[in-house]
């Protein structure tokens, strides 16, 4: 008796039962169910939400490699500074070696197994609770976590803030498919107002930064985005920004993994170009604003808005995370705009206030995770909005025959 | 006249199986059947019992809702049994058939008629029946005169019956149901044809023809309503299908009622799909080839939009289309995750149907995933060519808000309209059955 067929009388047995959705869960990992279609039509396409989500995780996965060796590297490289030595980045040289490797992988898949684990519990527990099947939703959000947090967060706040993020990010709405907010920025956010010192600052975004303030070894752990803010000057090179070499989240670092993560997705019709498309956009046409502000003398070198005004206006898809945030958080269909043309303005809004409020608050200076929730906020009145329009032109049918 | 049209938006499922177009004649069947659970919303009273002789075209029950409309016998025989279902729900009627068919004289109707003498010919013909009406997909009511009526020339379902062939012959009789059919609207009659076909449809008089180009659903005729002229509040179209059509017309001419019906046998399961000449409500066996197992699910209809039944069952009184395909009753090895090439997808999420256009699938029932909640947004437009938002209809019907279904359309749809999108559907919703008790709600509640 095959593996196949021994399961499925084991899911026979377990049917009606309280645990079918956690015994379910595990199978259909395995095996895609015998289910056949009943009324309706008689065929269906090949795709599954699990075949969806996991084209998402898939696209995910070169950003979290990179996070891994990244974490090491720049660990080691403000160690180096520190001891007033400059590294000079190179991908085979000094970023892929086994000590980057090791260093990051203890740090960051932590973080990955305790995201997966906390998430996938509590899933699992409402979907016993409520008696539906464990739905796919949390696998790219249990990715997206640990790639937004900075590297040395505390295990227990991450677990806390899973609990919470998916309870009240989800789970209240009635799970996924119902939810408002995106729950891996529910999550963000929790941490970031929770415990705001390990999210935001400049000792957080390399590993052991923290531990060593005050101490001889003391290393600088400053983002790009946090150096602008304090009008400091930028020590690293467009190309270090564009391939990933900085500081910052785990996993939101290299723009061109991002890239190539975002042509995945609107090749496998997954992600919806129209909202990344329209993101980069409403950044870019902010930062022109800011730098036509500038460029007509408003605002002046002594102003503690210069620093990230002046940065020319395309430079500000290279540093933080709005990159990140406009391929793989502003495109999750549930919490974006569904109509066609919402998504363009859901899209252009968020790249625009994002970029207002990098500008604006430089005590944290990255905007893009509100900003986002912000517009998920907003999405459905968005689509409102839309569909009137939909609404109005039936009615007006109605009237041109009246008259 | 003629008119053209390009649908857009849509998705040609190309399957093993069409017909050759050759035209066998079936055996004859011994049993016949009518299932009243065909005519969506019709409470069946049952005009005989049981042991009674009936001749073709006898009324074996008539709509209690609206008594006018009644169903006939489509072959002479002695009703052999009344099946019951729960709380006495009629089931099926059926009749053990004459060897030679005896038909009850139902007159002529003449090329004069007026409005009201056509309209009750039809319906003590048991002719009604046939004639659809949008808001709601049902019978039509025959006290309301449609704006238009609406007919499809061709159809674009996968592995669906030919209709240029199906109608090679027939012109005239369609020509005759249309002449009297004119007569029942003050506006005109809408018939597609799809362009470039030459089909001979397009000389039919008293019908503005238009030509459609473009992929499934362009052959539907909710597709042609929605570009032609979408129902408004307080209006009412009908439908015909061709089929029909033919059926109306010969019994007009004739007075006889001969429920003779050319189907197509299609599908992967079937040997050698062709064309066969039989009866509504003949017995499956007469129809499919030996060998058709329980490990096929056969179809009266076609694959996005029929009925299943039993080897044991019978051809329905509406369709054209008999499909057979494998049932798809197994579990797939990280079938959520391996590259596919065997079936249809509308992405490409390590699916390579986008490679293949020309491919031929053969697909089985299987749902490939199990049921969600509506996740993804935007893959339901690609192949829905109406100017409705699909998702946020189906989403009101499921909520049950009566203004909103009908600020979206809802007086537009049926469920047909949306069977594209339940089959590129991940979360496995079943779409037809959401927007038929939306309908039948506001049926119920606004009348």
């Amino acid at each position: 008796m095959g593996i196949k067929s021994s399961l499925h009388q084991l899911k026979e047995k377990f049917k009606g039962n309280t645990f079918a959705p956690a015994f379910n869960a595990f199978h259909t990992f395995l095996y895609t169910p015998n289910d056949v279609t009943k009324g309706g039509t008689h065929i269906k396409v090949a795709d599954d939400l699990k075949r969806t989500m996991n084209m998402v995780i898939l696209s995910l996965v070169p950003c979290l490699l990179f996070g891994i060796f990244n974490t090491g590297y720049q660990h080691f490289a403000a160690v180096d500074a520190a001891n007033g030595i400059i590294r000079e980045a190179s991908l085979l040289g000094n970023f892929i070696t086994w000590e980057n490797f090791l260093l990051g992988s203890t740090k960051v898949l932590p973080l990955v197994i305790v995201s997966y684990v906390v998430g996938l519990t509590v899933e699992f527990i409402f979907a016993v609770i409520k008696g539906h099947e464990v739905e796919e939703g949390y696998l790219v959000t249990g990715m997206l976590v640990p790639l937004i947090v900075p590297v040395d967060l505390p295990l227990w706040m991450l677990t806390v803030a899973v609990i919470f993020g998916v309870i009240i990010g989800k789970e209240v709405f009635g799970g996924t498919g119902m939810n408002i907010l995106n729950p891996a920025l529910t999550i963000r956010a929790f941490l970031f107002f929770a415990y705001p010192t390990w999210m935001s600052g400049d000792k957080v975004w390399v590993h052991q930064a923290m531990d060593r303030t005050g101490t001889a070894e003391a290393i600088s752990g400053e983002t790009i985005l946090g150096s602008f803010a304090q009008n400091q000057e930028i020590i690293y090179s467009l190309s270090d920004m564009f391939i990933g070499f900085i500081p910052g989240s785990v996993g939101e670092t290299s723009k061109i993994l991002i890239i190539l993560g975002a042509l995945f997705l609107i090749f496998t019709k997954i992600g919806s170009w129209r909202i990344m498309l329209s993101t980069i956009a409403g950044a870019l046409f902010m930062g022109l604003i800011f730098n036509q502000v500038v460029d007509l003398g408003w605002i002046t070198e002594t102003s503690k808005f210069y620093g990230l005004m002046s940065v020319p206006f395309w430079e500000h898809l290279l540093i933080g995370s709005i990159l990140f945030g406009a391929v793989f958080m502003a495109t999750d269909p549930v919490t974006a705009a569904q109509t066609l043309k919402g998504k363009w303005i859901y899209g252009f809004l968020i790249g625009f206030i994002s970029i207002m409020i990098r500008v604006f608050n430089p005590a944290y200076p990255e905007g893009v995770f509100l900003a986002i929730l912000l517009m998920n906020v907003f999405a459905p009145t968005i689509d409102h909005y839309v569909i009137q329009s939909n609404v109005k032109k039936r009615l007006n049918r109605i009237k041109l025959k009246t008259i | 006249m003629s008119k053209d049209i390009i649908v857009k938006k849509g998705l040609n499922i190309n399957l093993v199986g069409d017909a050759t177009k050759t035209l066998e004649i079936s055996k004859n069947s011994k049993y016949y059947s009518v299932y009243p659970e065909d005519f969506h919303g019709v409470f069946p009273k049952l005009t005989i019992k049981a042991d009674e002789k009936v001749k073709a075209g006898d009324v074996l029950f008539y709509d209690k809702n609206n008594e006018k409309v009644k169903f006939v016998s489509p072959v002479s025989g002695k009703i052999t049994e009344i099946q019951r279902g729960e709380r006495r729900r009629i089931v099926s009627i059926e009749i053990l058939a004459d060897n030679k068919i005896e038909y009850k004289n139902l007159g002529n109707l003449d090329a004069k008629a007026d409005k009201n003498k056509i309209i009750d010919y039809l319906l003590n013909a048991g002719l009604w029946p046939f004639i659809k009406q949008r808001p709601y997909d049902v019978i039509a009511d025959h006290k309301i005169s449609p704006k238009s009526i609406f007919i499809s020339g061709f159809s674009s379902a996968p592995l669906s019956a030919d209709l240029d062939f199906i109608s090679k012959g027939y012109e005239d009789k369609i020509q005759i149901a249309i002449n009297f059919l004119s007569k029942l609207t003050d506006g005109e009659i809408h018939m597609s044809v799809r362009k470039n076909s030459n089909s001979e449809l397009s000389n039919l008089k008293n019908v503005v023809i238009h030509n459609v180009s473009g992929p499934h659903p362009s052959g539907n005729v909710g597709t042609l309503i929605n570009k032609v002229s979408p129902v408004n509040k307080g209006e009412v179209v009908w439908t015909i299908s061709l089929q029909d059509l033919i059926l109306i017309g010969s019994v007009v001419e004739s007075g006889k009622f001969s429920a003779e019906r050319i189907i197509a046998l299609v599908g992967s399961s079937v040997e050698n799909p062709r064309y066969i000449k039989t009866l509504i409500g003949s017995q499956m066996l007469t129809i499919l080839d030996k060998g058709i197992q329980d490990e096929n699910r056969i179809i009266s209809g076609n694959v996005l939009t029929g009925k299943q039944i039993s080897i044991k069952g019978h051809l329905d009184y509406y369709s054209n289309t008999v499909s057979v395909i494998p049932e798809g009753n197994d579990y797939d090895l990280f079938g959520w995750t391996r590259p596919i090439f065997d079936k249809i997808s509308a992405s490409r999420a390590l699916t390579f149907s986008w490679l293949l256009p020309n491919k031929k699938f053969s697909l089985n029932t299987n749902t490939n995933g199990e049921h969600r909640a509506f996740v993804i947004t935007g893959s339901y437009e690609e192949v829905f060519p109406l100017d409705i938002y699909p998702m946020r209809i189906l989403k009101a019907c499921m909520y049950k808000d009566l203004e909103e279904m009908e600020a979206l359309g809802m007086y537009e749809v049926a469920p047909e309209d949306f069977a594209l999108t339940e089959f590129v559907c991940v979360s496995k919703q079943p779409h037809q059955d959401i927007i038929r008790k939306g309908l039948d709600l506001m049926k119920k509640e606004l009348g």
